[in-house]
């Protein structure tokens, strides 16, 4: 090393001499040998400390790599839990819903002795399902209306407890079912759906009520099927009615509801419905039920019932129409007598739903005409309405409605109506 | 003769409770696998920063989980919901392509009634479907009316939420990653 030291002064002191250049001693060019190589020394020991320094840092982040993985692992497990915890347990398979309604109702008849105003909480509605298995179900409904049941000896306090529906579905296949329970008559519009959200008018419409009682259940079997091309198809064989033939309610259908409590099973009934709705926004409907005897008595003149209704729901964008059809025939001599063999309703309902402020409104008006088995129950009546949905399952209404019967007997239960209802669903 | 027809409705339900089939129309495995062609990456998780999951939970109407899984490829992503219709959650598989829904569908059914919106003439209606561009509106509407079947109102409004969430959170996993935390 000194050799190579030397003989590089010498070369370039040789150099510098022979190009005439300024006179450099031998002894300078040594010492800045030297201070560059102190300069060569000190940069190698600090790449070796770079490289140390580096090894470890690579070491670091393999170690922090390692246990970042095994963090996004524990927040995966802690979020699965808390998941868990506010969806119930997640695949829970026990379901719990209801809907209610409160009304408020002032109604001014041409007999001022009939006026009405009052509050009712008419119905409180809890509903519980469970799975048993993907291929079976529980659906129930448990109602409360009217707010409050007294045990009276007469059963005047106008309150119920009863329970609405209570079955067991099986899935057959892909396309068909079968139930069996205390379950919804596939009849009308709303016997089946109706959560106060879903329906115009603070009140059920009378046809439904009337002439088709809804809500209407019974106990039996039933079976059915839904195909892709929209048709689908019900049939029920279960408990019927049990009407009365005499009396201020001789022949009144809703009258003749059993509701499952000890009801009289001597004369079963059978439903059918088919139903298409392979077109969004169409919905296209008819139920027949036959009942061989409706009174549950023989030879009392009432020997067979016979129910056809049929509806049409048609909507596009924001307009709506429904329309429904329903009539009963009786055989008997003292249902004929009587004049009452033949009981009809129907309505017709167009309606409109729009947007202010971003939530949902509808206005709707229904006409209906009724003829029923009393003669309260003839009557034609329009309706006019708003609904306001602050939220899709909460719902506000108000209706007026104008009622005119058809017998002059009855022309002081002439009324008109203003109506509130708040109703809701979860 | 109607207690005979009793008996033997009785009867014939376990031989036909044999059949093959029931609500599981398609796995969402299955569902997945359909919608990347039989090339499904793997499973993303969005993690939901609070102002995304404030939204989200308008739209869903309820607080959704922590983190939203799904997957996704280029421009398609897929999801798959369990959301309530009327009393029990209806699984639901969305893929949205480019901001548009390409594919909605029921996977499994668990209702009594509503069955209508898992058929083709009711999810038809969903395609190429986007969220309303409304500078007003923060409520992520769909840019078009869906028309409704009257004893499936709470199903339909299910499906309405389910892809108005999946076009929503699409939007989402389409933006910088400085503006969501994704984990594999």
């Amino acid at each position: 090393m000194r050799r190579t030291q030397f003989l590089l002064l010498l070369t370039l002191g040789l150099i510098m001499r022979s190009v005439g250049a300024a006179e450099v001693t031998l002894d300078e060019i040594w010492e800045l040998l030297q201070a560059q190589q102190t300069q060569i020394t000190a940069l190698t020991e600090a790449l070796a400390r770079t490289t140390t320094r580096l090894d470890a840092t690579t070491n670091e982040l393999v170690e922090n790599t390692r246990a970042a993985a095994i963090t996004r692992q524990h927040v995966a497990a802690t979020a699965d839990y808390l998941d868990d915890i506010q969806t119930g347990g997640g695949d829970s398979k026990t379901s719990l819903g209801g809907y209610g309604e409160l009304h408020y109702s002032r109604l001014d008849a041409d007999d001022s002795a009939r006026d009405l105003t009052e509050v009712d909480f008419h119905r409180f509605v809890m509903m519980f399902g469970h799975e048993f298995s993907e291929r079976v179900r529980f659906f129930s409904e448990f109602e409360i209306e009217h707010s409050l049941v007294k045990d009276t000896d007469d059963g005047s306090n106008g309150g119920e407890v009863e329970i609405e529906q209570a079955f067991i579905e099986f899935d057959l296949n892909e396309n068909h079912y079968a139930r069996a329970g205390l379950f919804l008559l596939p009849v009308g519009i709303l016997n089946e759906t109706h959560e106060p959200p879903t329906f115009y008018g603070v009140e059920r419409n009378d046809v439904e009520n009337i002439i088709i009682p809804s809500t209407w259940w019974e106990a039996g079997v039933g079976t059915g099927g839904r195909y892709d091309n929209g048709l689908s198809w019900d049939f029920a064989l279960h408990s019927g009615l049990a009407m009365p033939t005499s009396g201020s309610s001789a022949f009144r259908i809703r009258s003749g509801r059993q509701k499952v409590a000890h009801a009289s099973a001597n004369d079963l009934a059978y439903t059918l419905r088919v139903k298409y709705t392979g077109i969004p926004g169409v919905e296209l409907s008819g139920s027949y039920q036959h009942q061989q005897d409706p009174s549950q008595l023989g030879n009392d003149g009432l020997d067979e019932g016979n129910l056809l209704s049929i509806h049409g729901i048609w909507q596009r964008g924001p307009l709506t129409l429904r329309a429904l059809w329903a009539q009963w025939r009786f055989e008997g001599s003292a249902v004929a007598a009587a004049d009452v063999d033949k009981q009809t309703g129907w309505y017709i309902e167009p309606s409109v739903k729009f947007r202010v402020a971003q939530n949902e409104w509808g206005i709707y008006t229904r006409y209906e005409d009724l003829d029923g088995a009393r003669t309260r129950d003839r009557f034609e009546q329009w309706e006019l309405g708003l609904n306001y949905w602050p939220s899709d399952n909460v719902v506000l209404k108000v209706d007026y409605r104008n009622r005119e019967h058809a017998e002059s007997i009855d022309g002081g239960r002439d009324f008109k109506a203003f109506d509130l209802g708040l109703g809701y669903h979860f | 003769m109607r207690m005979r027809m009793i008996l033997g409705m009785f009867l014939c339900l376990p031989a036909t409770m044999g059949v093959a089939g029931d609500r599981v129309y398609q796995t969402p495995e299955a569902f997945v696998d359909e919608a990347f062609h039989g090339v499904p990456p793997a499973a993303s998780a969005l993690w939901l920063q609070p102002q995304l999951r404030t939204e989200l939970g308008d739209i869903l109407g309820h607080k959704p989980a922590l983190r939203v899984r799904y997957w996704g490829a280029g421009s398609r992503t897929a999801w798959i919901f369990d959301e309530i219709g009327k009393t029990h959650p209806i699984t639901t598989g969305v893929v949205v392509n480019t901001g548009a829904i390409e594919d909605i569908r029921v996977l499994v059914f668990r209702e009594s009634r509503g069955w209508e919106v898992k058929h083709p003439f009711f999810t038809d209606q969903f395609h190429d479907v986007r969220l309303a561009d409304n500078q007003k509106s923060d409520r992520h509407l769909l840019d078009r009316q869906i028309d409704g079947i009257t004893g499936a109102t709470f199903s339909v409004r299910s499906m309405k939420r389910v892809a108005r969430a999946a076009l929503f959170l699409h939007a989402h996993t389409q933006t910088s990653a400085g503006s969501l935390a994704q984990a594999r």
